[in-house]
């Protein structure tokens, strides 16, 4: 779950105002759509939903942490309640698939009974079975995207969110993507998706939020949104 | 993840033998310096023991010439090879000048002795020479290993304190370039470090193969710096004994000091490599 409450967000190298009073609601199980255009600030919200850059001013809670207070050592613990998907894929190179999810558990300090058990398991749920033994290069990008996914899932996070998830795929993986993750959303995982691509959030029935020059502009406007 | 420290060390062969490379100079320049330093402390040693015997004159000898003239019958005790004269106001001056002259002040002649500075043929027949110089009439007392070699202490302290110095700052350099050495290595792991952050590793978890990494490095740097040091202290002495007249120098053996020399390297090693590991990722964990 997200609160937003007059959240404000500068950078103090360009002292761009990125974020100007927002205000967003996600509650448990929800799928959401972020949409905006480029350096509405899309990015620098789900920055503010990590951890990874903090406030000015307002209120941030996420998965019921309080991120203007939470202390830096405590940065993992919520991290672990969040699985975090980017454009990039950002995937290990020289690790094969499985490792590459694997990790994600190893670091967190799981069992490996436990990563044995769990990440076949995750694996098929994305449609990666059989694919195991293959380095991130010796796949599509729909293929690593998937991979990405399923480390985000493996710690059993409350939410995830994924900036831009299929900005670097054809039309077609875009879609069977947003599927696999309405499909994680209907197991109980609140979803978080940035994304421009205005056909993709119309075809599904899900609630938008649109972001302009660091403001919620609109909000609800299920399965149809557009920007001039 | 232990593992994960020694893959690193194999990804960046280059780099790791840089490190391991800088850690051993250091390590060989310091334990150089050190190395003459506790030469220098044996050859004062030495010298010392070879150093002069000092005869005092019996205080009822206050006048100088009466004093000087005992010089002749020391001059034929056995063993004796030569006998300088000095008269107590020298001797008063030459303490004076090596101590806080504002101690001194009020202290009379009268207190220090006419003297004798002796130098011996044979310093393995000190024992009964000096108690032959005692024989001799007028004398009140004889000193041996007593002038010190002022100015092998000297050298000595200088080296100490130049050693002390240049090992504080080659300690700094080389944790300095430790430090970027791993900073480069973990600059082509920053995507690694980052998603990490990102599925919730602590900080201790993400530190810990550069920790491991760096603690082998020095480990490594240190073990190679002893054996460099070993060859080097060896063939640097040998050559220096075969120049000189045998006998003369006898340099401290390198097997007395390895266990020390071979501990010191190691913990300095590990300091070096540890807090350079720590120092390198600092920034990669602030996000
Ligand atoms: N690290 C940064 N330092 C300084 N300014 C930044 C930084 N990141 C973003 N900005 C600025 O903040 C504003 C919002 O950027 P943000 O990345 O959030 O936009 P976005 O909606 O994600 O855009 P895009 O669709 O192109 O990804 C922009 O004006 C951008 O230039
Ligand atoms: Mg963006």
């Amino acid at each position: 779950m997200v609160r937003f409450e007059k959240v404000k967000l500068t950078y103090d190298n360009s002292g761009t105002l990125a974020l100007d009073g927002v205000d967003l609601k996600v509650d448990e199980g929800e799928f959401v759509f972020l949409v905006g255009p480029s350096g509405s600030g899309k990015t620098s919200l789900m920055k503010l939903i990590t951890g990874e850059v903090r406030a000015d001013s307002g209120k941030v809670i996420v998965n019921d942490f309080d991120m203007m207070r939470i202390r830096r050592r405590k940065l993992p613990k919520m991290r672990r309640t969040l699985g975090v998907v980017f454009q990039d894929y950002r995937l290990i190179e020289n690790m094969n698939v499985y490792d590459n999810v694997a990790f994600a558990m190893r670091v967190v300090g799981a069992s490996g009974r436990d990563i044995r058990r769990r990440v076949p398991y995750v694996l098929e749920l994305v449609g990666l079975e059989g694919r195991e033994k293959r380095l991130p290069s010796e796949l599509s990008g729909g293929e690593q995207q998937r991979v990405a996914i399923a480390r985000a899932l493996v710690n059993s996070p409350r939410m995830i969110v994924a900036d831009e998830p299929t900005g670097n795929l054809d039309p077609v993986r875009s879609l069977e993507l947003m599927l696999l993750f309405e499909k994680i959303n209907e197991m109980g995982t609140t979803v978080l998706v940035v994304t421009h691509e205005k056909e993709l959030v119309n075809a599904f029935a899900k609630r938008v939020v649109k972001i302009e020059d660091g403001h919620v502009i609109s909000d609800g406007g299920e399965g149809y949104f557009s920007y001039e | 993840m232990i593992r994960e420290g020694f893959r690193s060390i194999k990804t960046h062969g280059l780099m790791s033998f840089a490190t391991v490379t800088i850690i051993m100079a250091c390590l060989i320049i310091m334990g150089s310096v050190a190395l003459l330093a506790l030469n220098i402390d044996r050859l004062i040693d030495d010298l010392e023991d070879q150093n002069e015997v000092v005869a005092f004159v019996d205080d009822g000898l206050a006048d100088e010439e009466e004093a000087k003239a005992i010089g002749n019958e020391i001059l034929k005790v056995n063993n004796v090879s030569s006998v300088e004269f000095v008269s107590r106001a020298q001797a008063m001056e030459n303490y004076m000048s090596k101590y806080d002259k504002s101690l001194m002040e009020g202290i009379d002649e009268t207190v220090f002795r006419h003297r004798f500075i002796i130098k011996l043929h044979n310093i393995e027949m000190l024992k009964e020479t000096k108690l032959a110089l005692e024989e001799v009439p007028g004398v009140a007392k004889v000193r041996a290993h007593q002038e010190y070699a002022n100015t092998f202490v000297r050298i000595r302290n200088i080296v100490s304190g130049v050693s002390l110095v240049l090992m504080a700052i080659l300690v700094f350099v080389s944790m300095f370039i430790m430090s970027n050495t791993i900073k480069l290595a973990t600059f082509s792991r920053r995507e690694e470090i980052a998603i990490m952050k990102m599925v919730g590793a602590s900080n201790g978890f993400i530190r810990l193969p550069f920790v491991i990494e760096g603690l082998v490095l020095g480990i490594l740097g240190g073990g190679l710096g002893f054996l460099a040091q070993w060859g080097l202290y060896n063939l640097v002495t040998g050559s220096l004994m075969d120049s000189l007249a045998e006998g003369f120098l006898s340099p401290v053996q390198f097997m007395d000091v390895a266990p020390m020399v071979l501990v010191i390297y190691l913990a300095i090693g590990v300091l070096i490599g540890v807090f350079g590991g720590v120092n390198a990722i600092r920034n990669y964990l602030k996000v």
